[in-house]
């Protein structure tokens, strides 16, 4: 009978395995659930780096200015604040009442503190070169300097002052973002780097972390110490990690979401159809983008063949036929949209179909090309179907205007940044840049010889001084004519193809009210409320 | 004692194998488009020892295992990847345990009919039914599932969609299952063929026993040894099978980390998942070999 005993055993196991075990919280009935595609790597601001990190940081934490629900700067923690006339000295004024979660007053020194964390080379901070503008950070962050001399100092309790080392026009924008937040020096010292766990996270926002189930949920609930806790109507925020866009929508459907990160792309225009104006689309701060390997043939010093490569394309063809969610054809590298700035538009973007492709060809034959030699290049993108499809539609394109056809390589992500990163075997490949802050230097920077993110390799002296002299102008108008300028000079060489620029898309329920689209794609928690009546 | 002991180098060089594997895939855990400067991509090269040489990299790795520390997880970089496992193992082990249950029971008893019934229409169907179970792959067979139960009929949940309770887990329970009920039900028929035509069995038939009593007291235990053996073997298969039905149905198991793991370049999670499958599926063979010798006392080991 002993078989029939380890049987028994295991079915016994395996009923007692089906049973119990931990369910996620549900919370109190005002919680709001919103869903998230991934877990945030870090609630450590300074060891945080994707969006969806930023997103929790922000309901989490509040910095010197905050964005209001339409995408306007508001003042958050600071008041007032004051810039000089050079515009090399802010002054930011708290406001009276300023607490953390544990009670405690937030001072200048938690907001000076903060930054130089940000800086400071032993945290390894992923954002560390978002302040360099201040002064001697750069030198900090290489190790040169003592954080200590940053240009970053509390002559009183509620005052932070900033010290610049060129008029950075963008710089409230940049205290938008979650890295410039100020830190609990107290719990810092206590737990050292396991600060942000529920429990030890001391955070200044309108919520703190109640718990942090990973690949689960993530649980917010009101700080009672907040500054304006009086304005939040939401008791607790449950951010929910689906992975999947299909997951989410049906959890949507099914009423367990208020609001979802995405829409499926495959069941676009359904779902449109099903929530009419649930479903919110915005233009969003991002280009995407085929760039070309500027260090290799055949696109080394071959600006002709780049720009016929480009013109060939039928970007309204793509954004309206193959993706189809309401994304916007791209004729420049910087997004509409973006404060205080009028993208100049490609040369070609104002000629009919026919012409540009006629162009195009005559372009194609001056480089050297023809049916009988025609063109060999490869095309990279990573692994998912809307790159595919969007690569076979442009492969097609080529094919038709100027007879070539090009080769489809579908890598993994982490493959083809490698690739993109040494330069070898990448022709033509495939990326997106988003913005972090609502200003053209975000995108132009990229393209600077210098940068990290220049995935091209793009190297102008020309483009490169036309954004030296916008760094230094201080009137705004100035710095805008020099911007256009560096980005006209850039679209006419033909670095990259912008394809369009992307969109945010969520579905937000009815029962919501406060919900602003904007640029950034922020949605603050303590902006939204549900509606009194059921 | 010995076989114990023996599963540690096993145990070693799967560690170093994996290390080594896990490394050599293009790209790290710090890569993304938002390309880092180079002197805050030094910063973080240096703050998690990747700049080191891999053999240095290697012992530090395995000198915080010996002191049961899996490190933290590059990614994931609040948590360290004992807490992570420890918190995605409830709903792989509810998974797995479940799915293993029901092929212990289903192939057992699909098994034996087929074995009683030898040649007739039953048994050719029970076996039919267990190829397709074999040769239909889980990433096949799961979706095909969901879209007749679910999205047609919906009797059972699309997938974890919060539905608590256990009807999410019909789906992915089954899933996982089936395979291993195909190869249980064969392996059961085969062995219980053999069985039912001994002499033993004549014996007990002769004595006038019925066949419910035959089967259930005399040749059950002796039909179940090469199932017992292909235990060990079946728990591995359910782990790999695991992973593939926790990313489909989306549930937040260890499988799922473990691909999230490898597609982020997180080597210690990478690591530490594939420690903790190789300790489990090591000890488990471990656990059937001495249950082994439990039931059949012939095979004693010293």
């Amino acid at each position: 009978m002993k078989s029939l005993r380890i049987l028994g055993l295991f079915v016994f196991l395996g009923i007692v395995a089906a049973c119990g075990g931990a369910e996620q919280p549900a919370g109190p009935p005002d919680t709001l659930h919103r869903g998230t595609p991934s877990d945030p790597e870090s609630l450590d601001q300074h060891k945080a780096r994707s969006t969806q990190a930023a997103d929790v940081l922000r309901d989490l934490s509040e910095g010197l200015v905050s964005l209001s629900a339409t995408g306007e700067i508001v003042p958050a923690a600071a008041e007032r604040w004051e810039i000089s006339d050079d515009g090399l000295t802010y002054t930011f004024h708290l406001r009276d009442g300023l607490r953390w979660s544990n009670g405690e007053t937030v001072t200048a020194d938690h907001f000076v503190a903060g930054l130089r964390r940000l800086v400071d080379p032993s945290t390894a901070a992923f954002y560390a070169q978002f302040i360099v503008d201040i002064e001697n950070a750069a030198g900090i962050t290489t190790g040169d300097i003592p954080v200590s001399m940053l240009g970053a100092e509390a002559p009183d309790a509620r005052t932070v002052r900033l010290r610049l080392v060129q008029a950075t026009p963008y710089l409230i924008s940049l205290l938008t973002h979650p890295s410039t937040f100020p830190i609990h020096t107290g719990s810092l010292a206590e737990h050292g780097d396991g600060f942000a766990r529920p429990g030890k996270l001391v955070s200044n926002g309108a919520y703190t972390l109640e718990a942090w189930v990973p690949g689960s949920v993530v649980s917010l609930k009101r700080n009672e110490h907040y500054w304006n806790n009086a304005a939040t109507a939401i008791d607790a925020v449950n951010y929910h990690v689906l992975v999947q866009d299909t997951a989410e929508l049906n959890r949507y459907r099914a009423g367990e979401l208020h609001i979802t990160s995405t829409v499926p792309a495959e069941t676009f225009a359904q779902t449109r159809e099903d929530y009419g104006s649930q479903v919110h689309v915005a233009p969003y701060i991002g280009v995407y983008y085929y760039g070309f390997n500027l260090s290799k043939p055949p696109f080394k010093d071959n600006a002709a063949l780049r720009q016929a490569l480009s013109m060939a394309i039928d970007r309204e063809q793509l954004t309206d036929k193959v993706i189809g969610r309401g994304e916007a054809p791209a004729y420049s590298w910087v997004p509409g949209g973006v404060n205080n700035y009028e993208p100049p538009q490609s040369s070609f973007a104002a000629l009919s179909k026919d012409e540009r492709n006629q162009l195009a060809r005559r372009l194609y034959k001056e480089a050297g090309y023809s049916d009988e030699n025609p063109l060999s290049v490869e095309l990279r993108y990573n692994t998912s179907d809307l790159h595919r499809k969007i690569a076979v539609a442009v492969q097609s394109m080529w094919r038709e205007v100027l007879g070539f056809e090009a080769t489809l390589i579908n890598e993994e992500f982490q493959v083809l940044l490698s690739n993109i990163r040494d330069a070898e075997v990448t022709q033509v490949f495939r990326s997106s840049w988003m913005g972090d802050y609502n200003d053209a230097h975000a995108f132009l920077s990229v393209l600077q010889s210098e940068s990290a993110a220049n995935m091209p390799r793009y190297a102008s002296e020309e483009y490169n001084a036309l954004l030296e002299r916008a760094a230094a102008q201080v009137n705004p108008e100035q710095r805008k004519l020099y911007l256009e300028e560096a980005e006209r000079v850039m679209l006419a060489d033909h670095p990259v193809i912008p394809l369009y620029f992307f969109v945010a898309k969520h579905l937000v329920s009815p029962d919501l009210e406060g919900w602003g689209d904007n640029v950034l794609d922020y949605h603050y928690s303590q902006h939204l409320s549900f509606k009194a009546a059921r | 004692m010995l076989r114990i002991l023996g599963a540690i180098p096993t145990l070693l060089l799967v560690i170093a194998l994996a290390f080594l594997m896990v490394h050599a895939a293009p790209g790290g855990p710090f890569d993304d488009e938002r390309a880092l400067p180079a002197d805050v991509e030094a910063n973080i090269a240096a703050a998690y020892h990747l700049d080191e040489p891999l053999p240095q990299q290697f012992l530090r790795y395995m000198s915080g295992l010996l002191r049961g520390d899996l490190g933290p997880s590059y990614r994931y970089r609040d948590h360290s990847v004992g807490e992570l496992i420890g918190n995605a193992l409830p709903y792989s082990l509810k998974l797995g345990a479940m799915a293993m249950v029901l092929a212990l029971l289903t192939g057992v008893a699909a098994g034996t009919i087929a074995a009683l019934r030898q040649g007739t229409v039953l048994d050719k169907v029970v076996m039919g039914f267990s190829m397709t179970g074999i040769s239909i792959p889980v990433f096949v067979m799961a979706p095909v599932l969901v879209l007749f139960f679910a999205v047609k009929w919906q009797w059972l949940p699309v997938g974890w969609t919060g539905t608590t309770g256990m009807s999410r887990f019909v789906l992915p329970v089954i899933t996982l299952a089936l395979p291993q009920i195909a190869y249980i039900a064969r392996l059961t028929r085969a062995s219980m063929i053999d069985v039912l035509g001994r002499d033993f069995i004549r014996t007990a038939r002769a004595q006038g026993l019925g066949t419910a009593t035959v089967v259930r007291v005399h040749a059950l235990k002796p039909a179940m040894l090469p199932v017992l053996s292909y235990m060990g073997p079946a728990i591995a298969a359910i782990l790999t099978g695991s992973v593939v039905v926790e990313e489909i149905f989306g549930i937040p198991g260890v499988g799922q980390f473990f691909v999230r793991g490898a597609l982020n370049r997180d080597y210690t999670l990478v690591l530490g998942i594939v420690v903790f499958y190789a300790s489990l599926i090591v000890s488990l063979n471990l656990i059937v070999d001495i249950l082994y010798g439990a039931i059949d006392p012939r095979v004693r080991y010293r």
